[in-house]
């Protein structure tokens, strides 16, 4: 397998506080990666740094052979990386088919813009069918649940037809069945795509058999499957010394 | 020594910005609000000194000072109350409406005090200047940049050592956490009003001892005092300092060593400022945190 | 990675642009053409030439309107210092025809009274006519295309760009008043005489050019129309109520907004050039900050999210001012503080707004639109059926006039006003 990201010796402090300490963390083309870790783990900030959101202090992330440091936010896009919030950002004013759209057409030069639109695009039908957005296409996103809104920006970033895929936090705060249906979603973006997903939801997590990544204060703890990782007795220290809720979550599960 | 008598002059006109762009930079910060109508706070400071004058005589001066800080404060209050507060972290549409009650006070002066200009007689204390081998310094800039330090010293004192202030900077730095933490934050905000549009009364009245006064006095400094508050960062009172400051002596250079330079001044500070912003965008001090605008 | 849209336009049983109702999609149109015939036929046929002068020059403070309503209706970049732009086309303008008056190797009156001897360079080259008609646009659109990106670049924005744009109003006021000897001084330029071969004494003439002046702001109308639907409009809404979400599709905001900020400066320009001979003087008092606020406060009586709402208020305020005017200055003063007052308060989507807003309650009462997105919809849309089925009403249809395509209830649909202007303002 080809390595895709590259991220070498990197540290990111924030006025003294050290988010992330000499981090390497590669991730090979067609895998589903999975980045967990207990809060202020760096899982966020990494995301940040590789998508031009935060300035690193030192160190090096290297996608496809370029080098993304110094770099800005849009660039990074262009070179085929897309990423969602924690908390999702559409445009309330926009349809769905718009807020698409937009997204798709981000490689046009400004000057074809100027036009209406006529018809669907096919990468923007493909993204609606996908997310099953389809229904909706007509409405305002703002009128859309907090699922319809995580699956939109999925859409978005399907649209533009990226080689990665950051999604933080997917399923946070959504119910169990948009919980099921987002996994579905993941599934199928997953088998065309490279994906990075932070989560914290070890159930979610369990049902995807793929590499897990765990972070703690900044540095990298392990790496492996998700039952290699839960049964490192350093990951089980890490969560057991934080959150009761999480550390018995992975306990349980890993028995 | 040219060099020297202006830099006198500039860093006089920087403290009366300074102590302008105070109230701005607190209100911006801690509210979200713009507000135009500051600057006829100036003015209503500037008004207060000229009407004591004939009842406290020549001193009227120290009289107005504390008396325009009361008023300017208590004008500053009663917008806050009767239509700022609805506007809370909607900067652009305070600055709209704050626009118009400006022009509603300008036209309020103009029909009590007439259209042109009012002098204010400074006392004698004020009146010439010290000669220090050609450099002269004149008593009124003078005092006027002793009451402004003077003024920084004690808002410094307020922010770091009172609780109140402490608390003040507590809902400029997080409305919400400080208000679940037991902060009134409504009564913080009435009180920053207060003291914000004080300080605007009392550069008024620093105003009156340099220049006469005018219905459209505060129109002439509030721009530039905006200036300073995009320069010196938001609700940074360090960054105010030094932002005044340069603003202030910068624009005295130009007048002075440019030809026709006064009407190039503006011109070369917004330069400078826009060219300022390409290295420090979010103006002078920020604190880097890793929150999302 | 390909980047081609392959657009399908067969896909029409798909969701395609919003459905309207066949009376609605004519009603903008209809209403545009009525409004120009009442212009164009009426207003020459009823008005006195006083008259007319002074609506003349309400349509070119309309044309400004325009621009204001582009930029920061649909891009949220509140504009402080239009009167700059309107004023660089305006003094590309009048140098033109003052040296048109003054004639080969003469010199403007006001230079031979300000003591000048000979033509400052600057003014040479605006003896060509078709230099000078260049610069009425291109002088407005570089500074704002400099201005654009050295501060939108920087993410400089909301509040910090209107006090931005504030300050470039107060400093260039002051260097024109400065330079006496080039620009006039306060006085400005003064006395213009011919226009283009139009001798702007002979009424005939001026109802000529007044008829240019329509024919200008139409033409502002439809192009500013156009982009704010087309998909360039869309990303520039977007940008507003999510500058930074916008980064990361991989675009650029502050280009989107460089070019909405400077084609609302260019309409300024040419604005100004067109004012100079309608009203036959300028001098800074017209564009300084008063001035610039002045050509905002219109926008956001007519309602600053619709295009057609900036122009009826920019029409309705310079009606009302010279009304007020006429009676006592002073009046007009408090009137004008007022309604920045009033309009805030209890209006900040102007009267388009309010308009919306009613339409929406009549719709409102006769069905009530269902607002229910997790409700299963009836497969087939309803362009696809032709009318509407009254349970799934497009919930976008009742504020959608035609006159605008991004109508002002789709902008809020919280209903608090500006919410989404403020996004992009929070100091980061």
């Amino acid at each position: 397998m080809t390595e895709l990201l590259q991220v070498r010796g990197l540290n990111v402090v924030f006025s003294g506080f050290r988010a992330v300490t000499d981090l390497d963390f590669t991730v090979s083309a067609g895998e589903l990666r999975f980045l967990i870790g207990p809060n202020g783990a760096g899982k966020t900030t990494l995301i940040d740094v590789i998508t031009g959101l935060t300035r690193p202090t030192s160190g090096s992330v290297r996608f496809a052979g370029e080098e993304l440091l110094g770099r800005r936010e849009h660039q990074i896009v262009r070179l085929g990386i897309g990423r969602t919030f924690q908390t999702s950002v559409v445009f309330e004013q926009l349809t769905v088919l718009e807020n698409l759209d937009l997204a798709a057409t981000f490689r046009r030069p400004l000057g074809t813009l100027l036009r209406r639109r006529r018809g669907i695009a096919d990468q923007v039908a493909e993204a609606m069918e996908i997310t099953g957005l389809a229904e909706l296409a007509e409405r305002p996103a703002g009128v859309l649940s907090h699922g319809q809104r995580q699956w939109l920006e999925i859409g978005m970033l399907l649209a533009q037809r990226p080689s990665l895929l950051l999604l933080d936090e997917p399923v946070a705060g959504m119910s169990r069945d948009e919980r099921a249906r987002t996994g579905e979603l993941l599934r199928l973006v997953a088998k065309e795509h490279t994906v990075i997903v932070v989560e914290h939801d070890m159930d979610f997590l369990r049902r995807f058999a793929s590499t897990v990544t765990v972070l703690h204060e900044g540095r990298l703890l392990c790496e492996g499957t998700v039952a290699q990782v839960q049964a490192d007795p350093r990951v089980q220290e890490v969560y057991l010394g934080r959150t009761r809720k999480e550390s018995a979550e992975l306990v349980k599960e890993a028995s | 020594m040219a060099t020297l008598n202006q830099l006198v002059i500039g860093a006089s006109i920087g403290a009366v910005l300074l102590l302008i762009a105070l109230g701005l930079t607190f209100t911006f910060g801690q509210m979200g609000v713009i507000n135009m109508a500051h600057g006829e706070f100036i003015m209503a400071g500037a008004y207060t000194a000229y009407l004591l004058q004939p009842l406290v005589g020549t001193q009227s001066v120290l009289v107005a000072l504390p008396v325009a800080f009361a008023v300017a404060g208590v004008l500053g209050l009663i917008l806050e109350r009767l239509a700022i507060r609805h506007f809370y972290g909607r900067p652009l549409d305070t600055l709209l409406l704050t626009w118009g009650i400006s022009l509603i006070l300008q036209q309020v002066a103009r029909d009590i005090f007439g259209a042109p200009n009012v002098q204010v007689r400074a006392p004698g204390w004020l009146t010439g200047g010290l000669d220090l081998g050609g450099v002269r310094l004149p008593y009124n800039r003078v005092f006027i940049m002793v009451l402004a330090v003077g003024c920084v010293v004690a808002i410094w004192l307020y922010l770091t050592r009172m609780r109140h202030g402490r608390r003040m900077r507590a809902v400029m730095q997080n409305r919400q956490l400080a208000a679940v933490s037991g902060v009134a934050t409504e009564r913080v905000d009435q009180l920053t009003f207060f003291i914000g549009s004080g300080l605007a009364g009392v550069a008024g009245v620093a105003l009156t001892l340099i220049g006469p006064v005018g219905p459209t006095l505060g129109t002439n400094y509030i721009v530039d005092a905006f200036l300073v508050v995009v320069a010196g960062g938001l609700g940074q009172l360090r960054g105010a300092v030094i932002a005044a400051f340069a603003l202030g002596i910068l624009n005295s250079f130009v007048e002075f060593w440019v030809d026709n330079g006064a009407s190039f001044a503006k011109v070369v500070v917004f330069a400078v400022i826009i060219a300022f912003l390409q290295l420090r965008p979010q103006g002078m001090f920020v604190v880097r945190t890793r929150a999302l605008s | 990675m390909t980047g081609a849209v392959a657009t399908v336009p067969d896909r029409t049983a798909g969701p395609g642009p919003a459905p309207l109702s066949r009376s609605r999609r004519l009603a903008g149109p209809a209403l545009f053409v009525a409004v120009g015939l009442l212009l164009v036929a009426v207003a020459p046929a009823v008005l006195s030439p006083f008259r007319l002068d002074l609506l003349g020059k309400y349509l070119c403070y309309a044309i400004v309107a325009v621009g204001i309503g582009l930029a920061w209706g649909r891009g949220g970049m509140l504009t402080l210092g239009q009167g700059v732009f309107f004023g660089l086309g305006g003094y590309a303008m009048g140098m033109h025809l003052k040296l048109r008056e003054a004639g080969p190797g003469g010199l403007p009156d006001f230079m031979v009274w300000s003591g000048v001897e000979s033509l400052p360079a600057l003014w040479r080259p605006f003896a060509n006519p078709v230099f000078a008609l260049a610069m009425v646009v291109l002088l407005p659109v570089t500074v704002a295309v400099l201005l654009g990106l050295l501060v939108f670049r920087q993410r400089v924005r909301g509040a910090y760009f209107a006090v931005l744009s504030q300050a470039l109003a107060a400093a260039f006021v002051i260097l024109l008043v400065g330079q006496q000897g080039l620009t006039g001084g306060t006085n400005g330029l003064t006395n213009f005489q011919m226009f283009y071969g139009l001798d702007l004494y002979q009424p005939g003439d001026k109802r000529f050019l007044y008829l240019v002046v329509v024919a200008v702001l139409g033409t502002m109308f439809l192009l500013a129309w156009q982009l704010s639907r087309s998909r360039f409009g869309q990303l520039l809404v977007a940008v507003r109520d999510g500058e930074d979400r916008v980064r990361f599709l991989g675009y650029e905001p502050a280009v989107v907004k460089t070019i909405a900020f400077a084609v609302s400066a260019g309409m300024a320009g040419i604005a100004g050039a067109l004012f100079v001979p309608m009203v036959g003087l300028l001098s800074p008092a017209n564009l300084g900050i008063v001035a610039s606020l002045e050509l905002l406060i219109g926008v956001a009586i007519g309602g600053r999210f619709s295009l057609a709402g900036a122009v009826g208020g920019a029409l309705l305020v310079n009606y009302a001012k010279t009304i007020f005017s006429e009676e006592s200055a002073d009046n007009w003063i408090y009137l004008q503080g007022a309604m920045f007052v009033i309009v805030m308060i209890w209006a900040p989507r102007g009267l388009a707004g309010l308009a919306a807003d009613a339409r929406a309650a009549v719709r409102h009462r006769r069905r009530p639109p269902s607002r229910s997105v997790a409700a299963p919809i009836p497969s087939g849309t309803p362009s696809a059926n032709g009318s509407a089925p009254p349970g799934s009403a497009d919930p976008v249809d009742p504020a959608r006039p035609v006159d605008d395509a991004r109508p002002a209830d789709q902008i809020e649909p919280t209903g608090v006003p500006a919410v989404a202007a403020q996004r992009g303002e929070e100091p980061a």
